[in-house]
């Protein structure tokens, strides 16, 4: 493990982003340098508005950055693309498919070419299970709950085999015991799969679970990143388990440390 | 204009409400019964004392209040009838000519003299071609407006020139171009039917989710399958409810253009009896063209609900 954690994957190197605004331009990050090794598991953390999900949009290359260059597998990022899989906020599934047709819409575009339909089917059925909702196949967005919604939006992720998983506050939306379920059965697919996710996240206890190395951002206007923690326990982790390990807590402690009395939220007239 | 009338397709529905009410109701008293086992003789008449109350509710909230509306217009009708010297022949006297005429709706004495659902199916014909044409035109480019700002920006000028000038004002240019009564009156249902279809198949467009758009980004989605995948799913509801003023208007303006180009048509049967002093047939087109555009408007909301579905919260 140690050795794979010394190859760069993905290369953030002094980013910059700036938005043209109403009441001009907005400097929402500077001077981002980062390195993600394969396999390993980026938590992004900070206050709202601190540029967190603009970051994780860039590395999906959903916008490009003012300044500066992404790289992914040596290879400059110019858009979004099907080997750095996305899990939103929101879910975004579309609600006309049925749960089965919005995973095997993803499975279709990236193995379609080189597979037979039963293939095809099959994967989107081991997308399914590995979130554990084979029997909500074919029932509508519309028709399950939050926390299956997102376990669908990730399914769909997953499907795609990609190199990079990147999931913006994907159990945000959700209450505390659905979450908590979730970030469980996800790092059992993380340790199944050896996937590399940059997550963002303003949970604190989520942070330190699931990452090895927590990245902190400091305040925006012009965010930067602060410090990154790197979080040395051993896999497999158990939440009751870590609760009351003195790591754990330490690490805790250096976030809240960082989050709460560094970068107290301001509220800000911008 | 339809939707002053809506209430009542709605009024068989009702009867499942207190039926369901009733089955709570009983329900509710039998697991009383269950615990208390001593006064099960008693319960039963105050199950069938709160059907009732339900019963007789649901009649006040659901039934009574259509039935009132509809006897407050025959009471005014009675009223002008009887205060214009019968000119305006009265409800009973246009019920009766309402029995024969539709006693043989498909009578034919000649091309002026049809019977009344010819007239119907002459008028609803005309509309199914004109608005047919007018979606095969303004749904396409709706989305073509909707999709490339340079478009939009190049035909909203035109449409919002156009779209308030009343469809009749198009009738002599049709007449000219087309040189028959018929193929005009169709140009005028086309005319004022594509720009409720152009307008809301745009805004549609333009509000599809950037979540969606987003979605078809990563996964890097072919054109034909953002279109059939997410573009049309997400745009349907609003091309429907261009439809449906499409037809809505499309009706109205039938009955309009069917005065002035005559031949066969319900617009056309107005305006002969007119001539013909024949008012109890007109009265009755009145209520025909009344019942005629509000089934198709409670078709066209039966579809738009089917096609309707969850939105992202953003």
């Amino acid at each position: 493990m140690n050795a794979s954690l010394t190859t760069k994957f993905i290369e953030i190197q002094g980013v910059e982003q700036t938005f043209r605004t109403a009441k001009g331009l907005f400097p929402a990050l500077q001077g981002i340098h980062l390195t993600i090794a394969k396999g390993e598991f980026v938590a992004l953390i900070g206050h709202s508005g601190c540029g967190k999900s603009t970051l994780l949009n860039l590395i999906a290359g959903l916008t490009t950055p003012t300044n500066g260059a992404l790289l992914c597998a040596n290879k400059e990022i110019k858009g979004p693309g099907p080997e750095r899989a996305v899990v939103f906020q929101n879910h975004s599934l579309l609600p006309w498919l049925t749960c089965f047709d919005n995973v095997y819409l993803a499975v279709e575009r990236v193995f379609g070419a080189r597979e037979s339909k039963a293939q095809l089917k099959d994967r989107t059925d081991a997308a399914l299970a590995l979130v554990g909702l084979t029997p909500a196949g074919q029932k509508r967005p519309g028709e399950i709950s939050g926390g299956m919604k997102q376990r669908v939006g990730i399914a769909r992720a997953l499907s795609m085999e990609p190199q990079v998983l990147l999931m913006d506050e994907p159990f945000g939306a959700l209450d505390a015991l659905t979450r908590a379920k979730l970030q469980d059965e996800l790092l059992e697919i993380v340790a199944r799969t050896q996937s590399t996710v940059v997550m963002v996240t303003h949970d604190v206890d989520e942070a330190v679970l699931l990452s090895d190395k927590i990245v902190m951002m400091t305040n925006g206007p012009a965010a930067t990143i602060g410090e990154v923690l790197r979080v040395e326990l051993p896999r497999p982790r158990s939440r009751v388990e870590l609760a009351e390990d003195a790591r754990y807590v330490n690490y805790r402690k250096a976030v809240i440390d960082f989050l709460y009395t560094r970068q107290g939220h301001v509220e800000k007239a911008a | 204009m339809v939707s002053a009338v809506f209430h009542s397709p709605l009024e068989p529905t009702p009867a499942t409400p207190p039926n369901a009410i009733k089955n709570i109701a009983t329900g509710a008293v039998s697991t009383v019964e269950g615990a208390e086992k001593a006064s099960k003789p008693a319960s039963t008449p105050a199950s069938v004392a709160r059907d009732g109350s339900a019963l007789s509710r649901a009649f006040w909230q659901n039934v009574l209040p259509p039935v009132l509306g509809l006897g407050l217009l025959v009471g005014l009708w009675a009223l002008v009838s009887a205060s214009t010297g019968r000119s305006i022949p009265t409800p009973y006297e246009t019920w009766v000519q309402a029995l024969e005429v539709f006693s043989d709706p498909f009578y034919r004495n000649g091309p002026n003299d049809q019977g009344v659902g010819w007239n119907v199916l002459a008028s609803l014909q005309r509309v199914a071609v004109g608005f047919g044409l007018a979606a095969l035109v303004g749904i396409p480019a709706g989305f073509a407006i909707g999709r490339f700002t340079f478009l939009s920006r190049m035909f909203n000028p035109l449409i919002s020139l156009l779209r308030p000038v009343s469809p009749l004002a198009w009738l002599p240019i049709g007449l000219l171009v087309f040189k028959g009564a018929n193929p005009a009156a169709i140009w005028t249902i086309f005319i004022c039917s594509i720009w409720p279809m152009i307008i809301n198949t745009a805004t549609g467009v333009q509000r599809v989710p950037q979540d969606y758009m987003n979605v078809a980004r990563v996964l890097n989605l072919s054109e034909w399958k953002i279109a059939t995948k997410i573009l049309f799913p997400a745009v349907l509801p609003y091309m429907l409810t261009g439809v449906r003023l499409a037809v809505g208007t499309a009706w109205l303006v039938i009955v309009a253009a069917e005065m002035l180009t005559g031949g066969v048509g319900i617009g056309f049967w107005v305006w002969d009896e007119w001539n013909n002093l024949n008012v109890k047939n007109i009265i009755i087109a009145i209520f025909v063209i009344g019942i005629v555009g509000l089934v198709l408007e409670y078709a066209l909301i039966k579809l738009a609900t089917a096609f309707t579905f969850e939105e992202v919260k953003s």
